[in-house]
């Protein structure tokens, strides 16, 4: 395995360079070439082979091209909130299995024991630069992040734990939409969150949703769309229908940035779009707006 | 019963056989029902049950949507909202309704409706009869996910009771979005999904035909539903539903509303929000 990233540094070496462009990433499913887990990646949009270490010194962003890479629960937690403030809840909720689905729990196992998560989202309570606050984080790697069940159950129960608490919410959404396992039962969880969402607004408190690529689906036509301030990652794929699905219904290619984030803030769907870096700067600006205090030091 | 291609009437085929029994009828059988043309419509039921029906148009933002019928009507010397998902049974209808697939704006109106309702104290009844919200370029710059998510968030603290009856194809969000209702019931033969039977085989097995299968595993017919506690009650069908002859059907369901009326005006708006917040919570 060692000797494997070596040789990969002698061929990469040289390719390293510490210039970040503003160019944006185009194509972000082009490249395939799986590099194991370590010291170094492979950039999908430019192919470069950049050292792990400086990727998440950066935010997870590509040092050479700019390229944001697809950010799973945990290093979105760790990059978002102060060191070791994180509490996490709801761990081991049991998920319903109503269609009797072959193999439905056996998938769940494998997901389980490669992603490190229990579910297709982490919910809890931290700090983001001394402000308390409520966060969940959905996960892309956990079946597409698609809402089953125990996604909705954790998701109200965030919103119930913030409103008895007093709390704001913040959740970075990121989702397929619906899980199909479970079937009419997975539907009915976007009623469920969303009237959760609609407590926790009447009780005067803030949710800030923040998406993150790609929110379609039954999550896009529920508690992602419901946030006091709609937040979106650059370039982030939002929408109800999935691009393919409106290709197939129209006979036709859709036009570049088409469902990008940026051409929801346009259409008037989400108030601003915030880069990496400016992530815990931007929550923290709008926990102190909303009337919240510092409970202690960052 | 075999499935059938979808162009040929289910129903009258049905009505040729003689013997049918009605629990032999396949989940695909019941689809294929659900989406027949001969089914009645949201219409057809509106002006059947009420006696009266004043209809009301527009979002008040951007147009008004085909695909969305809503007014006030009249039932047993009452005032109701009613709003309804509504399908077209020729080409000309088909291009004012987009064949009962809602754009953010018919949602908006059914909302604006609906918090109407709520201010004048009338009881909401939907009916609900769509394949899906519409997955078009436009429906998508007008916020369709938007449009349904503000849906399920202002239904769900209405302070007046809301009955949904799904009397064909519920589809997805776009269903749900109409039916955030102290009571959902469905007609025998309709159907209420996540996707589409068709999505669900192309998803899982990459073949878009096996839709059979697909709906015997999806448990997406109204018995299925109703011991799942999604669906509070199950209106029978002893024929297929069918336009010409509706005659004992909308009897039946007439008698219902009004059953249902008279048990929610024994309870303060303020509960019949709270009964509907606990009846979703369960899921
Ligand atoms: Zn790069």
């Amino acid at each position: 395995m060692l000797k494997e990233n070596f040789k990969k540094t002698q061929t990469a070496s040289k390719g390293i360079k510490r210039v970040r462009t503003s160019k944006p990433a185009k194509d972000k499913n082009s490249d395939k070439i799986h590099i194991p887990d370590g010291l170094f990646k492979k950039c999908p949009n430019c192919n470069e082979i950049v050292f792990v270490e400086d990727v998440v010194d950066n935010s997870h962003i590509c040092p050479v091209c700019g390229y944001y890479f697809k950010l799973m629960a945990r290093a979105r937690i760790s990059m978002v909130v102060d060191k070791g403030s994180f509490e996490e809840w709801d761990t081991n909720l049991l998920t319903e299995d109503p269609l009797c689905f072959p193999g439905y729990y056996k998938k769940l196992e494998k997901v389980q024991s490669v992603t490190d998560l229990d579910e297709a989202v982490i919910t809890g309570k931290c700090t983001i630069r001394g402000y308390e606050t409520c966060i969940g984080v959905m996960s892309s790697d956990f079946l597409m992040g698609s809402m089953g069940s125990v996604v909705g159950e954790k998701i109200t129960r965030l919103f119930e734990k913030a409103t008895d608490k007093n709390l704001p919410v913040i959740l970075f959404c990121c989702s397929g939409g619906a899980r199909m396992q479970e079937g009419t039962i997975s539907l009915m969880q976007m009623a469920k969150t969303s009237q959760a969402v609609k407590r926790h607004s009447e009780a005067g408190l803030l949710y800030i949703s923040f998406l993150t690529d790609p929110t379609t689906g039954g999550v896009t036509a529920s508690f992602a769309m419901l946030g006091d301030v709609i937040l979106a990652e650059p370039e982030a794929l939002i929408g109800f229908a999935g691009p393919r699905v409106i290709e197939q219904t129209i006979k036709q290619k859709l036009p570049e940035g088409f469902q990008r984030a940026e051409f929801l803030v346009k259409h008037g769907f989400v108030d601003r779009i915030v880069k990496r870096k400016g992530i815990r700067k931007s929550l923290a600006y709008l926990l102190a707006s909303a009337g919240y205090n510092k409970k202690g030091d960052e | 019963m075999a499935g059938k291609s979808q162009k040929e009437s289910v129903a009258d085929e049905l009505f040729n056989v003689e013997f049918v029994d009605r629990d032999e009828l396949t989940p695909w059988d019941r689809v294929l029902l659900a989406r027949d043309k001969e089914r009645p419509y949201a219409l057809d039921y509106i002006n059947g049950i009420f006696d009266e029906f004043m209809e009301l148009h527009g979002d008040r933002a951007f147009g008004d949507d085909g695909a969305i019928v809503g007014g006030i009507a009249s039932i047993d010397g009452k005032y109701v909202t009613v709003i309804g998902q509504q399908k077209g049974r020729s080409i000309k209808q088909n291009i004012k309704r987009n064949f009962g697939m809602p754009s953010p704006e018919g949602y908006r109106k059914a909302i604006r409706l609906m918090k109407q309702a709520e201010k004048f104290h009338r009881p909401i009844i939907c009916f609900v009869d769509t394949p899906g919200a519409f997955c078009g370029m436009e429906a998508e710059e007008r916020g369709q996910g938007q449009a349904i998510a503000n849906n399920l968030y202002e239904m769900s603290s209405l302070e007046t009771p809301v009955l949904s009856i799904v009397i064909g194809e519920g589809g997805s969000g776009g269903a749900l979005a109409m039916a955030v209702a102290n009571e959902v019931w469905m007609l025998e033969n309709s159907m209420y999904s996540v996707l589409s039977p068709e999505g669900f085989a192309s998803i899982l097995w990459k073949d878009g035909d096996r839709t059979a299968q697909a709906a015997e595993m999806m448990k997406c017919t109204s018995k299925e539903l109703e011991k799942l506690q999604i669906v509070d009650k199950v209106i029978d069908e002893p024929k297929p539903a069918d336009v010409k002859d509706m005659e004992s059907l909308n009897f039946v369901l007439k008698q219902e509303i009004i059953n249902f009326l008279k048990r929610y005006e024994k309870i303060t708006p303020k509960q019949a929000a709270e009964e509907r917040y606990e009846r979703f919570r369960r899921f």
